[in-house]
């Protein structure tokens, strides 16, 4: 059942390690306490990979895996950081209507990845998202701040080629 | 009170009782797949759901979590209660695999079962299934297969709440949802101690052991309630026998193990019964090729009688001695000391407590008047508010004690922990006290100096029901928490923290164990843990007391049965008057009157020849004991040795002849455990081989020896122990079996057939009379670092394995996960020697040199080391030192001096 997802080398840095050990010491002792720590690892680090999360485990003697199973419960926590691109398709009902899961499904093909999740070269993250108010160009997905309308699956690789 | 009517019922029922636990107290059954006693309510299986009409309004609620309210009308088995709880079962089933033919749960299954009595066979809520995850068998005994899981959530609440191990949880949302350790990696890589409880917890076959492959649950032939054969907790559980072979077990909601096991119980428990290589007939040893031959048993046992009676005639009793086997029941330890005494005619008779807990046994019987634990398991983990932890690892030596020790600390029970290791314990503790080994008796007189200091000593306590105290106040006066902290290597200010938490706790008891006993000052390290309690009144009441946890299974009944050299059954001692006489009477031979020599001194006996014929019981000394080389030396010393056991071990290697007995599994008898327990054992299979029961065995030397010695039952033989020993005086099989005692075991003293047994001694009055402060003076070890051997080696045990390994060794899957020889060092000492984890090293000290694998960390402190005694491909014990306590004549195992070198 091992999953065999590989992920974006972690690459946290002594300062942030030093901050996250501060906002456990400010939580010390406090009941209830796990969730407002996670919260504010992931805006230390952007997200909550598995070392920040024994980082945790072991200061507040909490087993990582009740750890594991609250980060994967709440959709706020990730998992993965965001690429250099963040790509976010539209599934909103136009993009929808017009086919926009095809182009979510290619891109998953082309990157390897599920939602929500991030290549191992940390180049590109995926997400869906609900409407970007282009409907006009439907469907569209964007890729940072740029828009990328009408498209087809058959167009997805080029578009990513652009992207270095 | 509150009242209600359930399915008419009028019930009254204490405030904030749950619906259902009111309907279980008045006998009627709801059902649910989530519940677990002693745990919050889960809620999420939703079949407990009932309907509750209070002040005209009807709901539909689960009975699990909703406290009864004063006038609920509730119906358990309406038609709306019926329909409702067919709509959940058919949900159950839109993601259940349902392959009942196949599945290892058929027949053992609540779902199942709930199915067939809703009438539900199948879901009309086709759709997605998890049936595409793949079955997580990355652990050795169980699987997890999503498939078949119903997400109720018994076994996450086992691990966390009642095993206190927080392994598994509940991983990802919604559909994804499933069971794990880790959302990264699989079952095996986390923190799994692989207990099983939540296997045993699991309504469906979604957690499976892989044995249930081999049995259906209809296919069993009967289920036999018996005592687990490894540690000294007591473990009640069923072994389970189809065609006559033991093919699993199943925990009992015993006294002290409240329906828990643990990896060791669970599963290494009958692999070695069925063992191909149990030795199956009389083995004699032929002197000219030096192989063993088979013998009939006439042929073993008249040389054996005959050879022992010749040595006896021509160097008198005492050239002879006999040792007990501390995992064998009662009545055999019985016997082998009567043998011993009667046929032999002298007192050489021990057991291995020597070296273990004698120092316990003879330590808290000086100060106290009776070596034992003092308060129950139970006691000690559900009523105290701190626990002081000296030198004991229950985590993994007493596995399930220390799982009641992890709900202590869930319940806000404080926990010092006073260990030279990071043991599991010591990251959970409020205070770590990481002690330099063999300092324990400079620890306690600290802790005594600050609590005088403080003025936290019981007065009142100390005046009424003490003596010795003028004299350790006086000692302690010298051991400031600076000079302690300076021989210990610990913290001045956390020793005194760690003092005035435990005098300031209403309710502390000490738990310790061979970390204060193995030392050559081991019975002065026993006597300080009770000067200790002793100062602030911690003894005689609930949730307090003196708590060596024992080690083997019946190393208690073995030191209760006599198989002492000091001490007849019931610590009666041979020194006292009138004792000798008793049991001279009683079995009708004249007796020694000297006491005899104790087991770790026969071995340097043997060496001189004072000693010359040595009967063993299941005890494998080469082995076990400190000083390999020297042990084996002694037994090539004897004229004649003769060992009752299950395996060729290597002790029987050196032996004469060699008589096989049975296993706990083949024999009637009781295990006393460490709580002075008395608990049944029963037969559940008969091994094919000219095996014969152990009792029989010595019985028939006995007569042989020319004692006139009927063949008695087990039940019979503990009717006379019950006829010589008066702690015993109101045990027996017939009462162990009767309703009145219904499992609980009796705890002794037990004076008479109507006393309900003594959970907790020494209240209002000392076995001694007053309780002695024992004026303890620290004493470096034996054997300290030097130049030539700078490093500190420790022995112990890990998880996975019971001593010798003979048992555990025999269930492959124990060593798979453990199964090599290593050595625990600190990283600094590492560096400096060159040595990575991983690396192959060569231990060394004046008695021996072994090689091992190095574990670098920073578990023990720099200057330190521990290794584990199992693996006979680096046994700790060539290299540890014989020096003996002066009182118990225990070795200090704890430490000697060790060179280490990467090999």
């Amino acid at each position: 059942m091992s999953s065999e997802k590989k992920f974006v080398p972690f690459q946290g840095t002594k300062e942030q390690e030093e901050q996250l050990r501060k906002v456990i010491a400010d939580h010390k002792g406090q009941r209830g306490a796990l969730m407002p720590v996670l919260q504010q690892a992931q805006e230390i680090y952007g997200y909550l990979p598995a070392e920040v999360q024994q980082i945790i485990s072991d200061e507040m003697k909490i087993p990582v895996s009740k750890i594991c199973g609250v980060v994967t419960f709440y959709s706020f926590y990730s998992l993965y950081p965001k690429g250099k691109y963040r790509i976010s398709v539209c599934l909103g009902t136009a993009c929808y209507v017009k086919g926009s899961n095809k182009i979510y499904d290619k891109l998953q093909e082309v990157l390897g990845i599920n939602s929500g999740e991030c290549t191992p070269d940390g180049k590109f993250s995926l997400e869906a998202c609900r409407c970007i108010g282009a409907c006009g160009l439907a469907p569209v997905m964007m890729i940072n701040d740029d828009v990328h309308g009408r498209l087809t699956p058959d167009c997805v690789e080029d578009i990513l080629a652009k992207y270095e | 009170m509150v009242h209600l009517k359930i399915d008419g019922i009028p019930v009254e029922v204490e405030e904030n009782t749950t619906i259902l636990q009111a309907a279980r107290q008045y006998g009627i059954e709801i059902p649910t797949l989530c519940h677990l006693e002693d745990v919050l309510p889960n809620g999420s299986c939703r079949l407990c759901v009932v309907e509750v009409t209070n002040n005209g309004r009807t709901r539909f609620i689960t009975a699990c979590t909703m406290p009864c309210t004063e006038g609920d009308e509730v119906q358990t088995k309406s038609e709306q209660v019926i329909k409702h709880r067919k709509t959940t079962l058919d949900l159950m089933l839109s993601d259940h695999r349902v392959h009942c033919f196949s599945c290892e749960a058929n027949g053992d299954c609540k779902l199942q079962e709930y199915c067939f009595e809703y009438g539900v066979d199948a879901t009309s809520y086709e759709g997605k299934r998890n049936d595409d995850i793949p079955i997580d068998d990355s652990n050795k005994f169980f699987t997890y297969d999503r498939s078949l899981c119903i997400l109720c959530h018994r076994c996450v609440n086992t691990c966390q709440e009642i095993v206190g191990r927080g392994a598994i949880d509940t991983l990802n949302r919604g559909f994804n949802t499933k069971i794990g350790a880790h959302y990264l990696y699989d079952w095996d890589q986390g923190i799994c101690e692989s207990c099983g409880n939540c296997v045993q917890a699991c309504p469906t076959g979604a957690l499976s052991m892989k044995r249930r492959k081999k049995y259906r649950p209809y296919q069993v032939e009967k289920k036999v309630l018996t005592t687990c054969p490894h540690c000294a907790t007591g473990c009640q559980y069923y072994l389970i026998v189809k065609d006559g072979k033991i093919v699993d077990t199943e925990a009992y909601d015993g006294p002290s193990n409240k329906g828990l096991l643990c990896v060791k119980g669970r599963n290494g428990s009958f692999d070695f019964v069925h063992s191909p290589d149990r030795i199956k007939y009389p083995l004699i040893k032929n002197k000219e090729t030096g192989e063993f031959e088979r013998a009939s048993w006439d042929e073993a046992l008249d040389l054996v009688a005959s050879k022992f009676m010749e040595i006896k005639k021509q160097y008198g009793p005492d050239s002879l001695a006999g040792f007990a086997c501390s995992r064998s029941p009662n009545e055999d330890i019985y016997m082998v000391q009567k043998m011993v005494r009667t046929c032999f005619g002298t007192n050489n008779t021990d057991n291995c407590a020597r070296v273990c807990h004698s120092a316990s046994v003879a330590g808290l019987y000086m100060t106290l008047g009776s070596g034992a634990m003092t308060n129950p398991i139970e006691d000690i983990t559900r009523n105290s508010e701190l626990i002081m932890l000296v030198g004991s690892n229950p985590e993994e030596a007493h596995p399930v004690v220390g799982m009641q020790i992890r709900q202590a600390l869930k319940r806000g029970c404080k926990l010092i922990v006073a260990d030279p290791r990071d043991i599991g314990f010591a990251k959970q503790a409020d205070i770590h006290l990481k002690l330099k080994p063999g300092t324990n008796v400079a620890f306690a007189n600290g802790i005594m100096h600050v609590i005088i200091e403080e003025g936290l000593q019981d007065e009142k306590f100390i005046a009424e029901r003490t003596e010795g105290y003028e004299k350790i106040k006086e000692i302690v006066k010298e051991y400031t928490p600076e000079k302690v902290a300076e021989i210990c290597h610990i913290d001045a200010d956390d020793l005194r923290k760690a003092a005035i938490m435990y005098a300031k706790a209403e309710r502390a008891p000490i738990i310790y164990c061979l970390g204060v006993t193995e030392h050559s000052t081991g019975t002065e390290g026993v006597m300080s843990m009770s000067n200790m309690a002793l100062l602030v009144g911690k003894l005689g009441r609930p949730g307090c007391g003196v708590n060596p946890l024992r080690g083997q299974n019946n190393v208690q009944g073995a030191c209760d049965m006599g198989a002492q050299p000091t001490d007849f059954p019931g610590y009666q001692k041979v020194a006292a008057p009138g004792v000798v006489e008793k049991f001279e009477k009683a079995w009708g031979v004249p007796l020694s009157h000297e006491v005899g020599t104790h087991a770790t001194d026969v071995f340097p006996k043997a060496i001189t020849k004072e000693i010359r014929g040595l009967y063993i019981y299941g005890e494998d000394p080469v082995v076990t004991d400190p000083d390999t080389s020297h042990i084996i030396k002694a037994l090539e010393s004897l004229d004649f040795f003769v060992i009752q056991e299950l395996f060729m071990t290597e002790t029987a290697q050196y032996a004469d002849v060699i008589l096989p007995g049975v296993s706990y599994a083949e024999k009637e008898g009781t295990f006393s455990n460490t709580e002075r327990r008395v608990q049944r054992v029963r037969k559940a299979v008969t091994v094919e081989g000219e095996m014969r029961l152990d009792t029989d065995i010595i019985i028939d030397l006995m007569n042989r020896m020319g004692y006139p010695q009927p063949h008695l039952t087990s039940a019979q033989i503990m009717d006379e122990i019950a006829s010589v020993t008066p702690s015993f005086a109101g045990i027996s099989h017939e009462r162990l079996d009767s309703e009145e005692v219904a499992g609980k075991g009796l705890q002794w003293p037990c004076p008479s057939k109507d006393h309900p047994g003594t959970p907790i001694m020494h209240v209002g009055k000392f076995t001694r009379g007053l309780a002695w402060f024992y004026p303890a003076e620290y004493v470096p070890s034996a054997e300290v670092p030097d130049d030539d051997y700078p490093i500190i080696l420790m022995t112990g045990r890990i998880l996975y394995h019971y001593t010798t390994r003979a048992m555990t060794g025999r269930t492959p899957e124990l060593m798979e996960i453990e199964g090599k020889s290593f050595i625990e060092m600190n990283i600094e000492d590492a560096n400096k020697l060159g040595i990575a984890n991983g690396d192959r090293v060569k231990v060394s000290s004046r008695r021996g040199s072994i090689e091992s694998t190095a574990r670098v960390g920073t578990k023990t402190s720099p200057g330190e080391s521990w290794m584990p005694f199992h693996f006979p491909d680096g046994n700790a014990n060539w290299l540890t030192n014989a020096a003996l306590d002066k009182y118990a004549r225990i070795p200090e195992y704890k430490v000697c001096a060790v060179k280490i070198e990467k090999a």
